[in-house]
């Protein structure tokens, strides 16, 4: 069906794009274990951040680039500042 | 109740949970075979609807625009109820940004942070502006834009003191600036009723070519106000939380 607003100059091989996708949710997947895994506090953080970059590719390969937008601004940057912080004044209690 | 008891209803309703979900997995289309009718139709009429090229955020801000305004209120309620819950109480008392153990040397910004971040402040917010006001001709939109311009923010907290941070961002402002954001969105709404169209409809010229960026009406619009709200809100949210770090409570 040519009904897309924007044709794209270029095309991607559908086996390719198989071994893209697969290969994306195995490294999320395995992001996702690492995440709950790491019980060192700031290091989980760090690793919830790359993670939030592996599902923002993910969403990239299977085509919704709007959605690897948001999850690169919110999963890989905002979150972990946001847990970073409360780290922080949690900390400065415990001390 | 021993381990092994707790072991097996575990397997129990584990083996029932997995059985559900395998049988409703082997309901589903096949993967990539989107079987609705929405869709198609969307993508064969929003362009020539609306002149935005940017399909998602035709839909976003328009076909379901009331959908959205709703979730943009969920964002501005978040923010107020941080700034609510982190208020300064009675009994606590902000302190200056000073170093807590005189006897330590407080570790200086290291310059590659520094640089870093001053050299990515420019272009974050040149990419977060124009994502918010392209959201009529490609995937991004006012959220996207408006959480990168908040970034930009933080990475002027990085590249200097907390200070700069708070001199960039008066609460007065930012607060001002959110509700603007929010309530513009919804004010678009509203005046297409007072034109007696629907609540949302868009009303303003479309433009001539598809996916300029004066093309699409009110979705551009939208984007545009939805983006100054959302940066405004997350930069409010992350202003608490570092001053939180600030506060002391007293006796504690």
């Amino acid at each position: 069906m040519n009904t897309l607003a924007v044709n794209t100059p270029y095309t991607v091989p559908v086996a390719m794009m198989d071994v893209l996708q697969v290969t994306l949710l195995v490294l999320v997947a395995a992001g996702a274990t690492a995440v709950v895994l790491i019980r060192a506090r700031v290091r989980q953080v760090l690793m919830l951040s790359i993670y939030g970059v592996l599902l923002a590719v993910l969403f990239l390969a299977f085509q919704a680039p709007d959605v690897t937008l948001s999850e690169l601004t919110i999963g890989a940057v905002l979150l972990p500042i946001v847990i970073l912080l409360t780290l922080a004044k949690v900390r400065k209690r415990e001390q | 109740m021993t381990p092994s008891q707790r072991r097996w209803i575990f397997l129990v309703v584990g083996t029932g949970l997995a059985a559900f979900y395998l049988w409703g997995l082997s309901g589903l289309p096949g993967f990539g075979n989107y079987p609705g009718p929405y869709g198609p139709a969307i993508l064969r009429i929003a362009v020539a609807q609306t002149n935005a090229t940017g399909v998602v955020s035709a839909i976003n801000f328009d076909y379901r625009g009331f959908d959205t305004v709703g979730e943009e209120f969920i964002l501005f309620v978040a923010a107020t109820g941080v700034a609510i819950v982190l208020r300064t109480l009675r009994g606590e008392r902000e302190r200056a940004a000073v170093d807590e153990a005189a006897d330590r040397d407080v570790p200086p910004t290291s310059s590659a942070v520094r640089m870093v971040a001053v050299l990515f402040t420019g272009p974050v917010v040149l990419a977060g502006w124009w994502l918010a006001s392209h959201a009529q001709t490609d995937p991004s939109g006012g959220f996207q834009g408006g959480v990168m311009l908040a970034t930009a923010f933080v990475l002027i907290y990085l590249s200097g003191e907390f200070l700069v941070f708070k001199r960039f961002s008066p609460a007065d402002i930012t607060e001002a600036v959110e509700a603007v954001g929010a309530g513009g969105y919804a004010a678009i709404g509203v005046s297409a009723v007072a034109m007696g169209l629907a609540y949302l409809k868009d009303f303003l010229p479309l433009g001539q070519v598809p996916g300029a960026v004066s093309s699409s009406g009110t979705i551009a619009l939208i984007s545009f106000f939805v983006g100054i709200e959302v940066a405004a809100a997350f930069i409010l949210i992350v202003a608490e939380l570092l001053e939180q770090t600030l506060l002391i409570r007293q006796g504690g």
